[in-house]
């Protein structure tokens, strides 16, 4: 009985797997750390935003280059997300559901924008667009202005924010495989309709994910938006331009005010994320098991 | 209802490996047909072929005297159940059977009320009444096999195929599962194809067996023939297995039973 005792002691120990001490050190380790580098200047962003007082912060969103920057911010969020939506799920589909040659090209190419810095991508647009560029010319000569304007905006967001929906989709899809989809068309579904009833939800979540990361960085993009937005206020610069700026006139009441939003405009949709994963707990459970 | 298949001379390759080299094999209206043989012989492919998931590069299926070529999948009205299923789940039990005819084009739709008495049947048919409001990840294996079966009879299928029906099974629920098809099939009597690896439940379920070996059929033929006459090497030593069963065990009542066990005993 003893025997027993002591076994089934030393068992209750081993299945969390180590020891409360080293568990109580990871853990704390783990919380410090996330402390000190996301958490705390996140509160200081707050904390300076606020700090002559609520109406000086309010005051700030009245200027009105700051609400400028703000209608562009949503405005370029607005249009690359959805872009970004609908070639990031025709992206996945293609590289998971069809074999084809230069895949593996397609895949390294999806990509390229998370491996080269968003400055050069800012510049392959102005080599492309501007003035001087390849098409600057051209476009010149029929009054198109994508350089320094909003479609040069939109267009280093969009290849900046890329891959956040087709990275999230295509392990996913590659995991599910084709089988659903090969049911479907035998029992005499259309494309289209396989894709909403079969495809869509079993991809729902992911997609979700997918476009909240996505809608997040390309509210935040800065660096090649900067190189092909020409900072010109009120009209091409976005939020984290208009930061930038105000931070460099010594104006950092103004210039945190502008971030708190910026950085709750990303708390909000986490906090949407959460609420979703939350009230569609049982569902996500239900999709993930099986 | 039931029709014919005719497969022609189907030949396929993958690259540079060839899956199927010239199949030709016909199946009567109402047949069980059983397409054995070992992993890579090229079973699924001819099965997936006559089904319209692959396209051979020589050769033809015909339905009766129709050209399959010349339907597109969702004309083909093929029943096709896939090995692991491949249920929808995130869809109810109910809705999985129902898809085949919510996906109808508007004419020839059925109302939502025939389609739900029609769902219904069919679960009292492959027994599972009660179940529709279920998730497939809240049914066992065996459930699951069913309401893939019934979701492919919604469709009224001009033929089922079975790719290995009961692959992901265990054991004990096989053998019932066996038993229960092979009534199901007496009672609708639709043209059946399925791919097995499993030289029992070839023998104990078909009709007929075309034997696969490397993309070719080495023998077509009732299990008593193919157990008393095997036509090759690859056959006999493919089928050893069941033929000492046959020979040496008395209660293997189906094959008397059927008259297919004619040198036995």
């Amino acid at each position: 009985m003893a025997d027993y005792a002591f076994i089934s002691g030393v068992k209750a120990r081993n299945e969390i797997g180590e020891s409360k001490i080293i568990r109580r050190v990871l853990i704390g380790c783990a919380i410090a750390f996330l402390s000190a580098v996301l958490l705390f200047p996140l509160v200081i962003v707050f904390t300076e935003g606020l700090r002559k007082g609520i109406t000086f912060f309010l005051n700030g969103f009245t200027d009105p280059d700051t609400l400028a920057a703000v209608r562009l911010t949503l405005l370029v969020a607005a249009i690359a997300v959805p872009f970004n939506i609908v070639f990031g799920v025709a992206a996945s589909w293609a590289v998971t559901k069809f074999n084809f040659k230069g895949k593996n090209l397609l895949l390294t190419l999806i990509d390229l924008p998370f491996s080269i810095s968003p400055v050069i991508s800012g510049l392959v647009y102005v080599l492309l667009f501007g003035a001087q560029g390849w098409l600057g010319p051209w476009l010149r000569a029929h009054h198109i202005e994508i350089i320094f304007a909003v479609p040069g905006i939109v267009l280093a967001t969009v290849f900046v924010t890329f891959p956040f929906v087709a990275r999230e989709l295509i392990p996913l899809m590659q995991a599910q495989g084709t089988a659903e989809e090969e049911a479907a068309l035998t029992l005499g579904a259309s494309g289209w309709h396989t894709f909403f009833n079969v495809t869509l939800p079993n991809i729902k979540w992911a997609l979700l994910y997918g476009v909240l990361l996505c809608n997040a960085r390309a509210m935040g993009e800065f660096g090649a938006v900067s190189v092909v937005s020409g900072h010109i206020r009120g009209l091409t610069d976005t939020m984290p331009l208009h930061i930038e700026i105000l931070y460099n006139e010594y104006n950092f009441a103004a210039a945190f005010a502008v971030a708190s939003l910026l950085a709750g405009l990303a708390l909000i949709t986490l906090i949407l994320k959460s609420l979703l994963e939350w009230r569609y707990a049982e569902q996500l459970a239900a999709s993930k098991r099986h | 209802m039931s029709v014919s298949v005719s497969i022609r001379n189907i030949a396929k390759d993958f690259g540079r490996y060839p899956a199927l080299k010239g199949v030709s094999l016909d199946v009567a209206p109402g047949e069980l047909v059983a397409l054995l043989g070992p992993s890579g012989s090229g079973k699924t492919t001819l099965l997936r072929t006559v089904a319209g998931l692959e396209f051979q590069d020589h050769g033809e299926v015909f339905f009766g005297d129709i050209n399959a070529d010349e339907l597109t999948l969702r004309e083909r009205r093929i029943g096709f159940m896939f090995q692991h299923y491949a249920l929808f789940k995130h869809m109810t039990v109910m809705d999985n059977i129902a898809f085949g005819l919510r996906a109808r084009p508007r004419g020839t739709r059925p109302t939502e009320i025939q389609i739900r008495s029609r769902v219904l049947d069919l679960l009292a048919l492959v027994q599972l009444d009660g179940l529709e409001a279920r998730y497939p990840a809240q049914l066992s294996g065996g459930q699951r096999q069913r309401v893939a079966l019934a979701r492919a009879l919604a469709i009224e299928p001009r033929v089922l195929l079975l790719d290995e029906p009961f692959g992901a099974l265990d054991a004990k629920v096989r053998k019932d599962l066996r038993r229960w098809l092979r009534e199901l099939h007496a009672k609708t009597g639709h043209t059946t194809l399925f791919v097995t690896h499993d030289q029992d439940e070839a023998f104990e379920l078909a009709d007929r067996i075309a034997i696969l070996n490397q993309g070719m059929i080495e023998q077509v033929g009732t299990p008593a023939e193919i157990l008393s006459h095997p036509s090759s090497p690859f056959v006999s030593d493919f089928i050893a297995d069941v033929s000492i069963t046959a020979v040496k065990n008395p209660n293997l009542t189906w094959l008397r039973n059927k008259g297919k066990v004619t040198t036995a005993a």
